[in-house]
């Protein structure tokens, strides 16, 4: 029986670990958030935290097992986070927040998803990096468009312009959605870090399964042959097209999450501009390409960091970048790695004694 | 294996990291009341935040304030872009609010309170903005001087009206920053400033056929010209040409100057800040196009960018509520010390951040507020004495708030000539 367990669980114990992870953080911090011990500045990160460790995650299931770069994930987040937005100002005193929230969730996901694939239909049938320039092109073409859309609700129906708020012709009840550069204003606070915790479960529910599930291994085979994969009949583009469309569809989770946390939802070049999207690909490169669970750990780790050196003020970012260089030498450098295989050979034939 | 072990060392690297969040946050927390930890914290404040000030002078001050503690500390917290591309306006602000602070604390502080000002980043990214709403918080923050932009202090004012912190925006200039009856601001709104302009234009005959060119991309640029546009239907001229352009695309203005000029414009509206209107002055004079300008007070600082002749700003008019080159004695020994602290002119940001703190003062002063009451009881005492005080500041005199949370001041027209604001 013993055995038995121990067969079969080298992925679903992995898989276990990752869970377990998860959910004692949760645990670990919910006792000390009502012990009264954790600062306002880390409260406040927690549902950052559970959007970036999302948006992570799903892009490494891009990155990692599809073997494709993506460089507009962002860009997903950003559909996602407006498209709920909208939906939430819209029906923000006509339905119950559970309600609401939960169908803006599907609505983002919905939507990002939707992009996702119109995105992946021509890009994914061709090789090499083609996808990365067009979705790098996709997170700018997304941020601009919406930053010249105009969107208003009053009695006679929506109203939709892209020159500017005077031509909507809105009546004067009538309620601004999208205002152009201003974005969306009012959105209900409906994000709490216990549904960040629920949606990167359901996440890595969805990600850990689909790696392991028939689909997962098809598209690993293409990843690492794709001539042997096509030559066991596996259609090529319709394995990427599954896997792509499934990322950005939690990438658009990430951003509703994103979207209601905060009263006010801009596309900027920080938060949705390409910058952004090369940030989560810095989660999912440091974490381990692949890697899930470190990508969960690098999104917390990095989100965290910039915060916790604001004693440093000025400085701060500055040494924000150098963090950033020494783990990504300490996690990749040959030298680094040797060193640390070396270490813990050590390590390890010292507990190894300790158990005999 | 090593893989496990890799993820077990930073698993225990991140709690280590989250823990000694809690720890150090917690910390301050506690030594807020003590005397002693106020000190300290001041010097790390002081440290970072008046780099370009020169050492002594920080030190003298953190003595000034450590011993002048009889009353208390008065806790202001400050929120703007110190980083990235907005950081011109979040450093002015910062260094127009500590020079406000210095003064007052030189003078004997607020009701005998010694003014602490702690100022934070915020990228000028809502997200951010709250982390730095949040650090403030454990620091024990009980006035809000912020945020610098206005999508940034629209988010933080959610927060601010949950937990009763009085706010006060500086330079939030969109509708939606003081919303709150905890929020109020010192800058002109952007549709006040579009609305005045065009009234300004049609009252003085200055032009019958406008061209627009704005921003598109901007809240501040696009929230003007929508009230500009709305306002000019009732006044005496008409827009024959509008022209937008984006963040993205904001070199080359020779089509929407080609546009105006083929209308017919005699004047050219631009609420827009002063490095694109630099730029459209000199493509405007390279191309023949002879013709009015006007902006607001986005434009306050074009004389002083570089490479920029200053004989083409000749004639230009901008309706903004500070002008480093006036006379008042006021506004003189503000650009003198901000010159010989920071070696700069101030801007109109530095101005805001200015009249903030003191705006502050008056309302604090007004409302008895003393170092030891809760935040919710200084919010209330704040927001009603805030409709009850006058200030005047660098940026208008007599200024008057309501409950709105707008201020209410004359919007002053000047024009640039012979290379210094001269007032209309």
């Amino acid at each position: 029986m013993k055995a038995k367990a121990g067969k079969l669980s080298k992925t679903t114990k992995n898989d276990l670990i990752t869970y377990g992870m998860v959910i004692l953080t949760y645990i670990v911090v919910q006792l000390l958030v009502s012990s009264g011990h954790v600062s306002s500045l880390v409260q406040g990160l927690l549902v950052p935290f559970c959007t970036y460790v999302i948006v992570a995650v799903a892009l490494n299931l891009t990155v990692g097992i599809l073997g494709e770069l993506s460089l507009g994930h962002a860009g997903f987040m950003c559909v996602g986070a407006f498209s709920s937005a909208v939906f939430s100002l819209a029906f923000k005193n006509t339905m119950p927040g559970g309600l609401r929230f939960f169908l803006a969730l599907l609505i983002g996901a919905a939507a990002a998803a939707a992009v996702g694939f119109l995105v992946g239909i021509p890009v994914l049938r061709l090789r090499g990096d083609y996808l990365a320039i067009v979705t790098l092109a996709f997170g700018e073409i997304i941020k601009n468009i919406i930053n010249a859309l105009y969107l208003g609700v009053d009695s006679k129906g929506l109203h939709f312009t892209m020159k500017d708020a005077l031509s909507l012709n809105m009546e004067e009840d009538g309620l601004m959605l999208i205002k152009g550069a201003q974005g969306v204003t009012g959105t209900p606070n409906d994000s709490n870090f216990t549904i960040g915790v629920v949606l990167i479960l359901v996440t890595l529910f969805i990600v850990l399964n689909f790696i392991h599930s028939r689909t997962g291994r098809a598209v690993m085979s293409i990843r690492d042959n794709r001539i042997a994969a096509e030559s066991v009949g596996i259609n090529v583009t319709k394995y990427k097209l599954i896997a792509f469309t499934v990322s950005a569809s939690l990438a658009g989770v990430a951003g509703v999450l994103y979207a209601h946390n905060l009263s006010t939802l801009n596309a900027l070049p920080k938060n949705f501009g390409y910058n952004m999207s090369i940030l989560i690909l810095v989660f999912v490169v440091l974490g381990g390409i692949g890697n899930i669970r470190g990508s969960i750990i690098a999104a917390v780790l990095l989100t965290l960091l910039p915060e916790v050196l604001r004693g440093l003020s000025d400085y701060r970012m500055l040494i924000y970048a150098v963090v950033l260089i020494v783990m990504m030498i300490f996690n990749w450098s040959p030298n680094a790695v040797s060193f640390r295989k070396r270490l813990k050979q050590r390590l390890g034939i010292g507990s190894r004694k300790k158990e005999a | 294996m090593k893989k496990k072990m890799l993820s077990l060392v930073l698993a225990g690297a991140m709690t280590a990291v989250l823990m000694t969040g809690c720890g150090s946050e917690g910390g301050s927390a506690e030594s807020g009341s003590a005397a002693d930890g106020a000190a300290t914290e001041t010097e790390t404040t002081e440290a970072g935040e008046t780099e370009a000030a020169d050492a002594q002078d920080g030190e003298s001050a953190d003595d000034a304030q450590a011993a002048g503690g009889e009353g208390g500390t008065f806790k202001i917290g400050g929120i703007g872009p110190l980083t990235g591309s907005a950081a011109v306006y979040g450093i002015a602000t910062m260094n127009g609010s500590q020079i406000a602070v210095d003064e007052i604390n030189a003078a004997g502080g607020i009701n005998g309170m010694t003014v602490e000002l702690n100022f934070q980043d915020d990228e000028c990214d809502a997200e951010k903005s709250v982390n730095a709403y949040n650090t403030l918080k454990d620091w024990g923050v009980q006035v809000i001087d912020g945020c610098v932009t206005s999508a940034c202090s629209i988010a933080v004012a959610d927060k601010t009206a949950q937990d009763s912190i009085f706010q006060l925006t500086p330079s939030g200039s969109a509708v939606e920053c003081v919303t709150n009856p905890n929020s109020f601001r010192v800058c002109f709104s952007d549709p006040n400033q579009g609305a005045a302009s065009a009234q300004y234009i049609g009252e003085h005959s200055l032009a019958t056929k406008v061209a627009v060119i704005y921003d598109s991309s901007d809240v501040y640029s696009s929230g003007i010209y929508e009230k500009f546009a709305g306002e000019a239907a009732n006044q005496s001229f008409e827009i024959v040409a509008t022209g937008a352009f984006t963040a993205d695309n904001k070199t080359d203005f020779s089509v929407q100057l080609q546009q105006a000029k083929d209308a017919g414009a005699d004047l050219v509206f631009l609420p827009i800040y002063y490095n694109e209107a630099a730029l459209i002055l000199t493509q405007a004079s390279s191309m023949g196009f002879d013709v009015k300008f006007f902006g607001c007070d986005g434009l306050d600082g074009i004389l002083g960018v570089e490479n920029f002749d200053a004989s083409l700003a000749e004639g230009v008019m901008l309706l903004t509520p500070f002008a480093a080159d006036a006379t008042d004695e006021l506004t003189v020994n503000f650009v003198t010390t901000y010159n010989e602290k920071f070696g700069e002119t101030p801007n109109q940001f530095a101005a805001d951040g200015y009249d903030a703190i003191y705006t502050i003062k008056a309302a604090a002063e007004k409302a008895n507020i003393t170092a030891d009451m809760s935040n919710e009881d200084i919010c209330n005492a704040m927001q009603t004495a805030m409709t009850e005080i006058t200030v005047d500041g660098l940026t208008g005199a007599g200024i008057t708030w309501d409950a709105s949370g707008e201020p209410t001041k004359d919007p002053k027209a000047v024009v640039i000539k012979d290379g210094v604001y001269t007032a209309m």
